[in-house]
């Protein structure tokens, strides 16, 4: 399982680990029922706090995207996938803030945003 | 149920006229990982020192599990693990020599995880420590410091001078160490990368002062770095509550600000201002902007 972490990103490293998990689950890179690695052995692999990897797992299980089974660990949960469209418009609402954004800094208005957009996707098509 | 693992109170101390802390105050608990942090010179070590019972507090108080480890050496030393970057062993001796020595001081010795260790850091004990190149020094000394499970682990500098494969290895046997409960970590380094991945809570010195003693989590959410753009520029930079640092202009500052964000965002609102680019700066960024804004404060020192 490819989780990567970094201390220069500004966000919290907790954060990060929610939020490539559930990139994970919406795209279907984790499925339900599949097993995480322990607390310890993800905060080796890491080399992070056992805390914040805890932390982590904690919330998504709030969130409903993982379950704790006693005795055999942390693993997605089976109500996962509905929530996985939820995720995905999430994701995808953050990348739009951030192109809104840089594109108020140079002055460039949302029908031209819109038609970039257009544009974008018919070359991506071909 | 929490331990007081350190209780530090008012500490000073002085070597001839350099004040090398200035009224200490730091207590920590049992299971924290604390980051001390700060330049070379702020007092770091010295502070370490005193709670090995190294030094003496000229004023203030030190206890470690409740003692003062000057009057309890023996009691507060076998439940403590040190690791500095001296590294001080005795070169004549193998690594498994050197072994048996340390196991002879320390009843909580414990064999498997002594061996454990041995084979994750690939250590070959019949090598004699003058022989060993220095990332396996530093795993020597780290094992060394681990084998009798002491309550209290102190690092000054474990990773210094080393390259980042060996780095890797002993951030890894540190975060093991924290898996294990119980274990109170203090982690003196100046890799701000090392303390941010496994600190839970901070306490930057800064010539003998503590000028920042919190939990990571406050922290982050305390500071907040981002790029203030004017509507006008202008050649006076401008002001916001809690401003650490800001460079750049003339329309366009990079900021430090320790305030909470709506005051931000209200103030840059009143200077007809937008915020971009907000983000949690590194503890890099932090320790730089505390400094710098500690200098230009005109406080005077007593």
């Amino acid at each position: 399982m490819q989780i990567h972490i970094s201390t220069k990103d500004g966000i919290p490293i907790y954060k990060q680990i929610i939020n490539q998990i559930k990139y994970m689950i919406a795209s279907r890179r984790l499925n339900p029922g599949e097993k995480l690695p322990p607390v310890r052995k993800l905060a080796e692999m890491l080399l992070i706090n056992p805390n914040t990897v805890a932390r982590a797992y904690r919330d998504l299980e709030t969130l409903g995207l993982v379950q704790t089974r006693q005795g055999s660990g942390v693993c997605i949960s089976e109500g996962a996938s509905p929530l996985a469209q939820e995720q995905k418009m999430k994701i995808l609402a953050e990348r739009a803030d951030s192109l809104l954004t840089e594109a108020q800094q140079m002055d460039i208005d949302l029908e031209q945003i819109i038609a970039l957009l257009h544009e974008r996707h018919i070359q991506l098509q071909s | 149920m929490s331990n007081t693992i350190i209780e530090i109170t008012d500490l000073c101390r002085r070597f001839g006229k350099h004040t090398a802390l200035n009224q200490v105050n730091l207590r920590i608990q049992q299971g924290t990982v604390l980051g001390l942090v700060g330049e070379n010179g702020a007092g770091k070590t010295t502070l370490i020192k005193h709670m090995l019972g190294l030094f003496k507090a000229q004023s203030g108080f030190v206890r470690v599990f409740g003692m003062n480890p000057i009057q309890h050496p023996k009691e507060v030393l076998s439940r403590i693990g040190f690791l500095s970057e001296d590294r001080d062993m005795p070169e004549w001796m193998t690594i498994k020599q050197y072994m048996t020595y340390t196991q002879a001081f320390y009843p909580t010795w414990d064999t498997a995880c002594a061996n454990s260790l041995i084979s994750q850091f690939s250590l070959d004990t019949s090598q004699k420590i003058k022989n060993l190149s220095r990332g396996q020094r530093a795993k020597t000394g780290l094992l060394l410091a681990l084998a009798y499970k002491p309550d209290l682990l102190l690092f000054d500098e474990p990773s210094s001078g080393l390259d980042p494969v060996v780095r890797r290895d002993i951030l890894g046997a540190i975060v093991r160490t924290i898996a294990e409960e119980g274990r109170t970590v203090v982690l003196s380094s100046h890799l701000l990368d090392e303390v941010e991945r496994v600190a839970d809570t901070i306490c930057m010195i800064h010539q003998g002062r503590v000028i920042l003693r919190n939990p990571m989590e406050q922290i982050r959410s305390s500071f907040h770095k981002f790029t203030l753009i004017l509507d006008a520029p202008t050649e006076t930079r401008p002001t916001l509550p809690g401003m650490l640092t800001c460079e750049g202009g003339p329309m366009e500052w990079s900021m430090v600000c320790k305030q909470d964000i709506s005051s931000i965002k209200q103030s840059a609102q009143g200077l007809n201002a937008q915020i971009v680019d907000l983000a949690s700066p590194t503890l890099d960024d932090i320790f730089v902007a505390q400094v710098k804004g500690q200098g230009e404060n005109t406080e005077p020192r007593t």
